[in-house]
């Protein structure tokens, strides 16, 4: 699986960090995403799929292979 | 196999409710029925980045039917429901045809509330769907003066949006301070003063009596203290009613009208059952929520992801999921972002825990009854982030909230509280 995030839409809503703290953060002073792991581990992939399907702007993609 | 859902509405909720279907290993056929005539598209936008002319169509669409189609889901677009026979769960279409379901899933959101005058002239807009915003825009790019009805979040947006493009603007809402309702008396005269240190007209206390048109085209408005503002473009942002007309005498069960009922939306228990076979997800729906002891309609773009994917395990026949469906919103005006954990109400109780609403840059506590209702904030998203556990469980988890560490003149103190 590979992430992908697009900046420009995330509104910093932390869902992503929530469902996979270990897979996300967010920047400091505007809460933008920060992808910490782009090729998420087998036992990641769980929580990056949540991330995706919870993210309320369409920002965290998913590129399955 | 063969077995099929039928999700009608293809917005947000429909869409995020498809794909939870796959994700849960959903075999069956799964079927996609929208009204309008474009591929799943994202509405936040509407108001904000499509409104200013920053993005176009193809940016806010979610999926195309290409796409769709390659996950197994049919897209019937410009296509409408116009009742359904739960006894031999059958859905009926505008056209005539039937399908026959053994899930349904209603996501059919809402529909913008208009007033019972001046929808028939020219310049008079409201704003829902993109087919609005496109005519909306169409128009508000050379719109000298415009007239915003309603200064509820999508109000407040528009009128931003169109302001920083160079109109002049003005608001009129019969409640004295925007978004009080929702945010109280505090956050409602930052946003005031927001919107005023823009250069927007505010008519607070003021409701429209008429308007001001030639020849089929408005040229203004009046409020009812009888006084007049010019206007070649009006937003009539009032609100939104649930779509729920096309299941009134079946056996759907509907919400009363009111807040506290679950304000006009589809009954649903907890996981967003309605009858058997049925359960409705997004904005059009109302659950019963076990913490406040009554039925919930939100109309937040997160909480419709949020069912979707209670929803799809319930119908996958999954363990279901213990989902802390804590309710977020956002918004956006001007350099103002405001994020909302929670379901604050203008009657809360708020304490400015971290910044302060003079710099717009805050964390506000909400009170309801002693306990936490939600987390309000701007510019600081992870420490409010953090509340997020504490609003989920409706309390101060260590720390109480001492007086002394909140100013009332919203301004927090040296020692920041945490969740
Ligand atoms: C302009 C605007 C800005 C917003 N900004 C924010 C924001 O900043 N933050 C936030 O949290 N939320 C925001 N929201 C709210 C958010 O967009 C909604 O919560 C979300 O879109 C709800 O999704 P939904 O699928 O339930 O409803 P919708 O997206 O409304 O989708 C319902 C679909 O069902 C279709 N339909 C209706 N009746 C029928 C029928 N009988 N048969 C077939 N199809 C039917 C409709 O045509 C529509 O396409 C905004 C909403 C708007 C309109
Ligand atoms: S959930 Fe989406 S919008 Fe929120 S921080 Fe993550 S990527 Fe951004």
């Amino acid at each position: 699986m590979k992430i992908l995030i697009d900046e420009e839409r995330c509104i910093g809503a932390g869902q992503c960090v929530m469902a996979a703290p270990d897979v996300f953060d967010q920047r400091e002073e505007d809460g933008v995403v920060v992808l910490l792991e782009p090729d998420p581990a087998p036992a990641q992939e769980a929580g990056a799929r949540r991330a995706a399907a919870l993210c309320p702007a369409a920002a965290v993609l998913l590129r399955e292979h | 196999m063969g077995r099929r859902v039928v999700v009608v509405g293809s917005g947000t909720a429909g869409l995020a409710t498809a794909d939870a279907l796959r994700s849960e290993g959903w075999e069956g056929d799964v079927v996609l029925v929208g009204a309008e005539p474009h591929e799943p598209y994202d509405r936040p936008p509407l108001s904000k980045q499509l409104l200013a002319g920053r993005w176009t169509t193809d940016r806010i669409v979610l999926r195309t039917r290409a796409a769709l189609a390659a996950d197994g889901v049919e897209l019937l677009s410009g296509r409408r429901a116009i009742g359904v026979d739960t006894t031999d769960r059958t859905l009926h279409l505008d056209e005539g045809d039937d399908l026959r379901y053994d899930a349904l899933v209603v996501a059919t959101g809402l529909d913008a509330r208009r007033l019972p005058f001046g929808h028939d002239l020219a310049g008079v807009h409201v704003l829902r769907t993109l087919d609005d915003a496109l005519g909306l825009r169409a128009e508000s790019s050379t719109a000298r003066r415009v007239v915003v009805i309603g200064a509820g979040f999508l109000g407040c947006e528009v009128a931003a949006t169109v302001r920083q493009a160079g109109a002049q603007v003005a608001i009129v809402d019969p409640l004295d301070l925007p978004l009080r309702n929702v945010l109280g008396p505090r956050l409602g005269t930052l946003v005031a003063e927001v919107h005023a240190g823009h250069g927007v007209d505010l008519h607070l206390g003021r409701g429209l009596a008429s308007y001001l048109s030639d020849r089929g085209r408005v040229t203004g408005v009046v409020l009812d203290d009888g006084s007049e503002l010019p206007a070649d473009l009006v937003v009539v942002a009032i609100g939104a009613t649930p779509a729920v007309q096309w299941l009134r005498g079946s056996a759907v069960p509907l919400a009363g009208p009111l807040p506290q009922d679950g304000a006009g939306g589809v009954r649903c228990d907890a996981a967003g059952r309605a009858v058997e076979a049925v359960w409705a997800v997004g904005d059009v729906a109302a659950w019963w929520s076990p913490q406040e002891g009554r039925h919930v309609r939100l109309e937040h773009r997160l909480t419709a992801n949020q069912h979707a994917q209670v929803v799809a395990r319930a119908i996958t026949g999954g363990q279901p999921r213990a989902l802390a469906l804590v309710p977020y919103f956002w918004s956006e005006q001007y350099d103002l972002h405001l994020q909302s954990y929670g379901t604050p109400a203008g009657t809360d109780e708020v304490h400015v825990v971290e910044g302060s609403l003079a710099r717009r840059r805050f964390l506000a506590v909400y009170l309801r009854g002693g306990r936490v209702s939600a987390v309000v904030g701007a510019g600081l998203p992870k420490a409010l982030r953090a509340w997020v556990p504490a609003v989920a469980e409706h309390r101060l988890a260590e720390h109480r909230l001492a007086e002394q560490a909140l100013a009332p003149d919203g301004e927090a103190d040296g020692a920041p509280l945490r969740a």
